[in-house]
């Protein structure tokens, strides 16, 4: 019996209800918190507080939260696979893929089913992020005026950076590489298909952790949760600690599955050379986040003993070191950047042959750029530490190897534009996405040279230049082609169309807003506001003002976006075309949505999916195959 | 059957070289705009002339800016060509463009002046930086020593959250709120922490050293003439981080003689304190479990 | 499903989001700070005084916070003292300030800020004693407007001494120590006052919770003309 088969009728809804779903992961999750916070409580007591009695227990914090992501987990049903092996029944693929809306709220093994979960479970979390920016830039209205008290102003940003950097890693590997690698690479799922999904739950429940810092009184210290000053805080820190942690596994296991996937699953016919750029992107992107993550959860593993259990990793004074924690974060840190970047790079690449009617140009260049960033990516670090007080004979090495990348990165820019060369440009949304990619990568990229240059560093690092800098590479870059890769790929996912109208309307009033939001930011850090203080000279108010007003229309822009969402596929509902931008990629030669089993039969390869104007599509069914056979 | 979408037929190609239409516009614009950019707006970009490190920065900046002024160009005049002269109106039909994969000499080209100019800026930077430190904290052990490092005037900057003190071991080891320095001097600031990571910047002096808990950071400024400067704390500290600044002076000898006479009899009083609890050193390393019951 | 069902249903989610996000932000503008308490003027000779009362105390209580072992400022209004940190002051005015202090001593990390400064005569009235300098070993708390140049420590009580205060508001007869200091504020601003000795028990440094958190060791002067 084939795999196509295998799909069994949807049971009734009730049925479905009953079942493990994020009902039973919600009730088991707030059941294993108490069980964590009142257990630690009664075991441990405060006596693992520092030095005295501080009215809160943090490890009680820490295990009730552990506890809660356990048995949200074990609720969602991601135990019952195991068990279910353990005693003896045979291997099984498959969980949930019947018909039916409840499998979007579920443990389901489709990877197109874990794209949508990924879609709308990033896109609540970046507005929920986004909100917090709104605030953030309503108490900055004013230098004098104080709407947020100063501890809660510095919790916004706090969570504004991390609910970001954390959600937006897997921006575009969750919703869009989960769903598109294993049909681009001609596979009926990923490799392994439960972990794709414990990913996306665990994200989950990591942003819960983080939205509920708040009960526990916030965190001073900004998304890169600096020591000492991290020792010092409430326990609200625990909960960042926490989030960070639980999207580092998530990140991990999300690059593993990625790697796994497309080492060992590709179709007949798809060697490397032939591999659509995107699953390149996704590739290169994999691997930092493999070997960056493990830093992470190691670093807030310390960050947490040095909080409960009294050991004095990042304390001068007590023996340990400052320059420890901002080493290891920023090892971390900068490919976690650069986990940000190149999806956006390997989108605009794989969109723009479309919508240029031409083949990728330099085809071996673009890839030996998405690798060499990569590979890159790990000899930079510590240029966010150029006036810490490090080795001096480091800083010019560090200088070379930051302006050294920007050597592969502009290898995409020379792919991309000599894509465009000669073409039949359309301008469709997610076309007219990719080129604002370029204009915003080529700003926050030649800020980048200002910054990287340690002499103009000096001025500019912890100021609001490095604050627009990396705003306009990461949302300039990173947000751009999220939408980009919206456009272009839910008539796909869902079958339905998007306006195409409103499309325009989000795509300039955000392009024009952005910039006018973030442009300013470069001379108000050269003027001498420092990054995250709740006022600054009053000299510098018009421009404070015009950047707020202009991120209040970009919060607007983003409502328009919501709007064409919610018309578009609740309400209008047009059925979109199997291939409405008449590409040439495979996913465009399946029908809109996709069925369960991605293909009849499993296509063989003969080249890569830019053939434009060398001939019709080659038939990617292999000839001769009798029915009924892979 | 109805025609592939994805296999439209080919636009006949024309013969215009567009390509050297592009490079002569760039070169048109760049020569134009790299000479108005370098004269008029390169000075003007911060932090300005009030000491030898921050005229060194507005250099460099101005060159670094003169120098990616023909990148803009070059990206300008490309898009501003290309989406113009190679856009397809709605209306027409879908077409394929020519099969173009790849041109070695462009990957070539783009290679080499890429990384000459990738290796220029790095080479310059470090030729910049190693000639007076730039007012950058170079840690316990500078290797960028401006000329007289050895007589520089020693203040020590003190952070502690939520504000700066000032300690001049010249001057009997006297500390102040207020950071007064003396006109036409090469200083060392010496900056350290009590607590948590601040960092101390001097805007208008454009020096910047991070405050670390136990570590002498040594940064160098030499001042001009007099001025006023603001301090503001860099790095997140906590709650009072954005009211962590205070503003300083420059002024000349006399004014600093009569200045620093009226700081250390304002010092008298607490001096002996001070010298038992906490006699001038590089670091201090305070007890963290001070705290009250 | 009908369009009216689904129109209904986007409303009622927009109208949800709305709520929570109205809670949300409203809720946050209030966490973590304090109300603002407009201390009462005299006028003397045309000339505007304010007579300013505050009591520091070891350990808030549980009737005023939700975190009993905070220490923490009070200020004396009209209803009586009341945990609030921001005060509203007229400007180009002469404030008297009397600071009972009912906490012990933990030492100041920077003896410095032992060195009273800012204030009218650069000294303060300990127990009626004037002083130019606190032992920094004595210092219990410290009040500083840094951008009005105001420091001054607060000697602590002894720690043998009889009758000491328990949980705040604490009566005069509890062993205490009385500081008083006079000095001017001049151009209308908002000047953020906070403590200087690491006094927030079981933190780090002492400086985490109540020294980190308005209504507790930390506050505003909000001078308006």
């Amino acid at each position: 019996m084939t795999e196509a088969a295998a799909v069994r009728p949807s049971p009734p809804l009730w049925r479905r209800l009953l079942g493990f779903n994020v009902l039973t992961g919600v009730v088991l999750g707030i059941g294993g918190w108490y069980v964590g916070w009142f257990g630690a409580h009664a075991v441990v007591g405060p006596s693992l507080d520092y030095f005295g009695d501080i009215d809160y227990n943090e490890l009680s914090v820490y295990l009730a939260y552990l506890g809660g992501v356990i048995g949200f987990l074990v609720g969602m049903g991601f135990l019952n696979y195991p068990l279910a092996r353990l005693r003896g029944y045979p291997p099984s693929l498959r969980e949930k893929e019947e018909a039916g809306w409840t499998r979007y709220f579920s443990l389901c093994t489709d990877h197109k089913v874990v794209g949508i979960q990924y879609l709308w479970g990033i896109g609540l979390f970046f507005f929920i992020g986004g909100l917090n920016a709104m605030l953030i830039r309503t108490e900055l209205l004013s230098p004098h005026r104080q709407v947020f008290p100063a501890g809660t102003y510095l919790t916004l940003v706090g969570m504004h950076g991390t609910m970001m950097m954390g959600m937006m890693t897997s921006g575009i590997l969750g919703p869009f590489a989960n769903y598109l690698v294993p049909i681009m690479i001609g596979a009926r799922r990923m490799a392994f298909p439960r972990i794709e999904a414990l990913t996306f739950w665990l994200l989950m429940a990591a942003g819960a952790i983080l939205t509920t810092s708040i009960f526990f009184g916030g965190f001073p210290t900004g998304w890169t949760g600096y020591a000492p000053l991290a020792n010092q805080a409430n326990p609200g820190l625990d909960n960042y600690v926490l989030f960070f942690a639980l999207v580092g596994v998530s990140m991990g296991l999300l690059g593993l599955n990625m790697i796994a996937t497309i080492l060992t699953m590709r179709a007949p016919g798809l060697t490397w050379t032939r591999l659509p750029i995107f699953v390149w992107g996704v590739l290169s992107t994999a691997v930092l986040m493999v070997l960056a993550a493990p830093v992470l959860i190691a670093t807030l593993g310390m960050v947490a003993l040095d909080r409960t259990a009294q050991t004095s990793f990042f304390l001068p004074a007590a023996g340990g070191s400052n320059y420890l924690y901002q080493n290891l974060f920023w090892m971390f840190g900068h490919p976690e950047v650069y986990v940000l970047a190149l999806p956006g790079f390997a989108i605009v690449l794989e969109i723009l042959p479309v919508f240029a009617r031409k083949p990728l140009w330099g085809y071996r260049l673009a890839v030996a750029g998405l690798l060499g960033v990569s590979l890159l990516s790990w000899f930079v670090w510590q240029h966010h530490l150029f006036v810490s007080g490090i080795n001096g004979d480091l800083r010019p090495f560090y200088m070379l190897s930051t302006e050294l990348i920007s050597i592969p990165t502009g290898f995409t820019f020379l792919c991309g534009m000599m894509t465009l060369w000669r073409g039949q440009i359309r301008f469709t949304v997610p076309m007219l996405f990719c080129l604002a990619w370029f204009f915003n990568f080529l700003v926050g990229g030649l800020s980048g040279v200002f910054l990287s240059d340690v002499s103009s560093d000096v001025t500019t690092h912890g100021s609001f230049f490095s604050m627009a800098h990396f705003h306009y590479t990461i949302m300039g870059g990173l947000v751009f082609t999220f939408f980009a890769a919206i456009y272009y790929w839910v008539p796909k996912m869902t079958g339905w169309q998007l306006n195409e109208r409103l499309g325009r309307i989000h795509f300039w009033t955000m392009f024009l807003f952005f910039n006018s939001t973030f442009a300013p930011l470069f001379a108000i850090g050269f003027l001498g506001q420092p990054r995250r203080v709740v006022t600054y000279p009053s000299g510098l108010q018009f421009l404070n003002d015009w950047v707020s007003i202009s991120a209040f229309c970009l919060g607007i822009s983003m409502l328009v976006f919501l709007f064409n969402l919610v018309w578009s596929l609740a309400f209008v509902r047009r059925p979109a075309p199997a291939n409405p931008w008449a590409s040439r990629s495979i996913e465009f030669q399946l029908p809109s949505p996709v069925p369960v089993h991605n293909f009849d039969r499993i296509p063989v390869f003969s080249g890569d999916p830019y053939g434009y104007g060398e001939g019709p599509v080659p038939s990617l069914v292999p000839a001769g195959s009798p029915a009924g056979r892979d | 059957m109805a025609a592939d979408p994805a296999a439209a037929p080919r636009q006949p190609t024309d013969s215009t070289n567009h390509g050297l239409r592009v490079v002569v516009a760039w070169l048109i614009l760049s020569a134009i705009a790299t000479p108005l950019v370098a004269i008029y707006v390169g000075p003007l970009i911060p932090p300005g002339n009030a000491s030898v490190q921050a005229q060194g920065q507005v250099f460099t900046n101005q060159v670094m800016v003169s120098l990616l002024t023909p990148v803009l160009c070059l990206m300008a005049v490309f898009f501003g060509y290309g989406l113009l002269r190679f856009r397809v109106r709605r209306s027409e039909a879908v077409l394929d463009g020519p099969p173009l994969r790849n041109d070695p000499r462009v990957q070539i080209l783009w290679i080499v002046i890429t990384s000459a100019m990738v290796l220029f800026l790095a080479g310059f930077g470090t030729y910049e930086l190693l000639k007076d430190g730039s007012g950058g904290g170079q840690g316990p052990n500078p290797i960028a020593l401006p000329a007289g490092h050895k007589s520089a005037f020693q203040v020590q900057v003190i952070g502690q959250q939520w504000q700066f003190t000032y300690r001049y071991p010249s001057l009997g080891g006297m500390e102040s709120n207020q950071l007064v320095l003396p006109a036409n001097t090469l200083v060392a600031l010496h900056v350290t922490s009590l607590d948590v990571v601040h960092s101390f910047w001097a805007i208008e002096l454009g020096a910047k050293a991070d405050a670390n808990p136990g570590v002498d950071n040594v940064a160098y400024v030499e001042t001009k003439g007099p001025t006023v400067f603001h301090v503001r704390c860099a790095e997140l500290c906590g709650l009072w981080h954005g009211y962590m600044f205070n503003n300083g002076r420059v002024v000349d000898s006399a004014q600093f003689s009569s200045w620093s006479a009226q700081e250390q009899r304002i010092f008298a009083s607490i001096k002996h304190y001070v010298n038992r609890d906490a006699p001038f050193a590089h670091i201090y390393l305070p007890d963290p479990a001070r705290r009250a019951g | 499903m009908r369009v009216g069902v689904k129109l209904l249903l986007v409303c009622v989610a927009v109208a949800g989001a709305g709520v929570i996000i109205g809670f949300y932000a409203s809720n946050l503008t209030t966490l973590a700070g304090s109300p603002a308490y407009s201390v009462p003027v005299q006028n003397s000779n045309g000339h505007k005084v304010v007579n300013l009362e505050i009591q520091t105390v070891a350990a808030i209580g549980p009737k005023l916070s939700r975190n009993p072992d905070w220490v923490s400022y009070l200020i004396h209004t009209s209803r009586g003292w009341k945990r609030e940190t921001v005060w509203n002051l007229p400007a180009n005015a002469t404030v008297h300030v009397t600071i009972f202090n009912f906490d012990g001593a933990s030492g100041l990390r920077n003896p410095y800020f032992g060195r009273p400064q800012g204030m009218v005569g650069n000294s303060i009235l300990v127990d009626g004693k004037p002083t130019d300098a606190v032992d920094p070993d004595d210092a219990s708390h410290t009040f500083a407007v840094p951008a009005l140049g105001l420091i001054l420590a607060i000697p602590g009580v002894a720690d043998d001494a009889k009758n000491q205060c328990g949980f705040a508001p604490c009566p005069m007869s509890n062993a205490h120590r009385t500081i008083k200091f006079t000095f001017h504020t001049t151009t209308p601003g908002h000047y953020r006052w906070q403590c200087f000795v690491p006094c927030a028990a079981g933190w780090i440094f002492g400086f985490g919770g109540p020294m980190q958190t308005i209504g507790y060791m930390d506050g505003f002067l909000n001078v308006s003309a």
